[in-house]
């Protein structure tokens, strides 16, 4: 029988990857475009740099935690 | 809930104004739509790891310390949470912040290093599991009833609260809220048990930091730091003192609260937080799913960790609400006044402030996982504890192992569907979540003195410990009936006719611990306790507890209670 062996972390990873994807993204289209929303602090543009450290962040685990490198689902 | 909402937090959300506050964009809506297959798709993987009952109620126990520790942890964190601090912030200042530190870190921590070797080792299911080893039969069933009712009934008014929520935040319908989000985690705790319910609240804790945590660091930016908050706040509110902890507890009527230092150490440090965080089987549950007794001792120690570092994405929004948002209203107020806002709305509103399309998906993402991960947190406990201490205790003792996982399927999603009853309930009747709230509280403290009797103490009898339990929390509830058909018996259940709500719940909590002690105290000495052979694995001093294998320092559960315990000590002192 198959067992769930995937972890937890890499779970994690696969989904700080996708949102710092997309509101890095957003954030990258923010600064190009020039189009900022109406919210207070715009000119920091906060969606690319927090987008940036999700991306980051969720590629580290993705890497880390990935199946097959011997990480038990519960670890 | 830290501990739990109070009901004015509750009746607040309910009262919310019927106006949107937020508009959703396509990309809004595509972050969270990848968070519901997230979780689906967890439970749909973690299902074929689910054969026996102890994979479904336990996760196997097998999980690491850190899982169980930020799951402990997760489970608590409910959108209410999120929500009705950060706007008791904004209307009590940071004296909120006593329910994430002294309402929570020494309890956690005392559930690490004291009481988590004796439910760990007694091989226990549930808390009332616990009680049926100590104290035999009735004490169980007193404890399993009252939890799986209240456990349903509360999760339904989360349920409701948090549809209401995403009514008003953003026009949500609230059918399509709770039906969407209800049908999700019955999905996931379904398929995929307690390990599901585990593995998703880990992803939404991350998921709640991720969407949250924005909010303080944009708001210090703008009030340039600590310092200029507390001057704007100065500025909007001459006179009043939001940023000081201990500094007003000297008496009743010097803080916001109708407080004094008493009632927050004994009532809400002690009885309530001990109560809730050493025997509420909520939390309890998940570290029980740990893989060994020191994974075990730790998963509560790093849940305090964390635990104290909430009130910087639930505490400091709603006091960064005062410097920024000055204009807040209270509820009873703000209903009457078109376009004002309430306390209520200060986390969405600086939600808004700053978070534009994207970081304004992931911010509600985040609300949707504290909800979340608060309800199957309440249905997973929920099935256990109908399958072990009701179902096989009462009803078919004699089943076969696989009968017992199938019995908890159903019962989560029976939970679920019960838990959907009580949020209509609840919308036919808003009063109701003061009751149940009420309700809920009966239990805890004198559950707490049961439970601790019974660790600690040998003489502690079953008839002891029933009649202090039951003793107890008829206390509880007589209290509640005289304060709640004679207003000025509030003197005397809280010693001041200065004292409000928040202080009626510390000090009645202090009081039906104190009955449920001394009567389990006298009962216990008329009546013949246990053997210290059928006591063994249940009680401090009858108990040879295994001895854990040498680790280094910065692996050993102490080291790390220490370094808690010292950083509690050191933000009481900054804040006080």
């Amino acid at each position: 029988m198959h067992k769930a062996n995937v972890s937890i972390w890499f779970f994690n990873g696969v989904l700080l990857t996708t949102y710092g994807l997309m509101i890095g993204g957003y954030g990258v289209y923010e600064l190009i475009s020039g189009h900022t929303p109406p919210v207070v602090l715009a000119y920091l543009h906060a969606p690319l740099w927090w987008g940036g450290g999700m991306l980051a962040l969720g590629l580290l685990y993705c890497f880390k935690f990935a199946p097959g490198k011997d990480n038990h689902a519960t670890k | 809930m830290t501990v739990l909402p109070s009901p004015l937090m509750l009746s607040a959300v309910v009262a919310l104004p019927p106006q949107h506050l937020a508009h959703l964009a396509p990309l809004d809506i595509a972050i969270i739509a990848v968070y519901f297959a997230m979780v689906i798709y967890i439970g749909f993987y973690l299902k074929q790891r689910n054969n026996t009952s102890e994979e479904f109620f336990l996760a196997g126990r097998e999980m690491t310390a850190w899982i169980a520790g930020l799951s402990f942890i997760s489970a608590n964190m409910g959108s209410l949470e999120l929500m009705g601090w950060a706007a008791s912030a904004y209307q009590y200042g940071i004296l909120a912040a006593h329910w994430f530190w002294i309402g929570a870190i020494p309890a956690m921590l005392f559930l690490g290093l004291v009481m988590m070797p004796f439910y760990y080792v007694s091989k226990t299911h549930s808390v009332p599991g616990y009680l049926k080893l100590r104290f035999g039969e009735s004490s169980r069933l007193l404890a399993a009833v009252s939890f799986a009712i209240m456990t349903v009934l509360m999760s339904g008014i989360n349920m409701y609260a948090m549809a209401l929520v995403m009514k008003v935040v953003l026009g949500w319908n609230i059918n399509f809220s709770i039906w969407v989000s209800s049908v999700t985690v019955a999905l996931y705790v379904a398929l995929g048990g307690l390990r599901s319910a585990i593995f998703n609240e880990v992803l939404q804790f991350v998921l709640i930091w991720a969407g949250a945590l924005l909010i303080p660091i944009l708001g210090l930016i703008e009030t340039h730091g600590w310092v200029g908050m507390r001057a704007r706040i100065q500025h909007n509110f001459p006179g009043q003192d939001f940023t000081h902890m201990w500094h007003g507890l000297g008496a009743f009527n010097h803080n916001p609260m109708g407080v004094h230092w008493t009632g927050i150490v004994f009532g809400l440090g002690f009885v309530i937080a001990f109560g809730y965080w050493t025997t509420d089987f909520l939390v309890v549950q998940r570290v029980l799913s740990a893989q060994n007794l020191r994974a075990a001792q730790m998963a509560p120690i790093i849940g305090a960790g964390f635990k104290m570092l909430v009130p910087i994405i639930v505490i400091l929004p709603g006091l960064l609400g005062l410097a920024v948002l000055p204009h807040l209203l209270p509820e009873s107020v703000a209903a009457h006044v078109p376009g004002a806002n309430s306390y209520n709305e200060v986390l969405p509103l600086m939600l808004v402030r700053y978070c534009g399309p994207g970081l304004l998906g992931l911010g509600i993402t985040a609300l949707i996982a504290g909800f979340m991960s608060g309800m199957a947190g309440n249905v997973s406990a929920f099935s256990a504890v109908w399958t072990y201490d009701i179902y096989q205790a009462q009803i078919n003792k004699r089943a076969a192992d696989s009968h017992y996982v199938t019995i908890g399927r159903w019962s989560t999603i029976l939970g679920v569907l019960v838990s959907i009853g009580a949020a209509y309930l609840v919308m036919q009747f808003a009063s109701i979540m003061d009751y149940v709230q009420a309700l809920f509280s009966f239990f805890i403290a004198p559950l707490f003195g049961t439970v601790i009797l019974g660790m600690l103490w040998k003489q502690a009898t079953a008839a002891g410990g029933f009649w202090g339990l039951l003793s107890g929390t008829v206390t509880s509830v007589s209290l509640y009936l005289w304060v709640h058909f004679n207003p000025a018996a509030l003197a005397h259940v809280a010693f001041s006719v200065h004292a409000k709500t928040m202080a009626e719940n510390l000090y009645r909590a202090l009081w039906a611990w104190i009955v449920c002690v001394v009567v389990t105290v006298v009962v216990s000495m008329f009546t013949t306790p246990k053997t210290d052979a059928e006591l063994n694995g249940l009680v401090y001093g009858a108990t040879v507890l295994p001895k854990l294998e040498a680790v280094p320092i910065y692996k050993n559960h102490w080291f790390w209670a220490a370094i808690v315990i010292t950083g509690f000590f050191i933000v009481n002192v900054v804040f006080w």
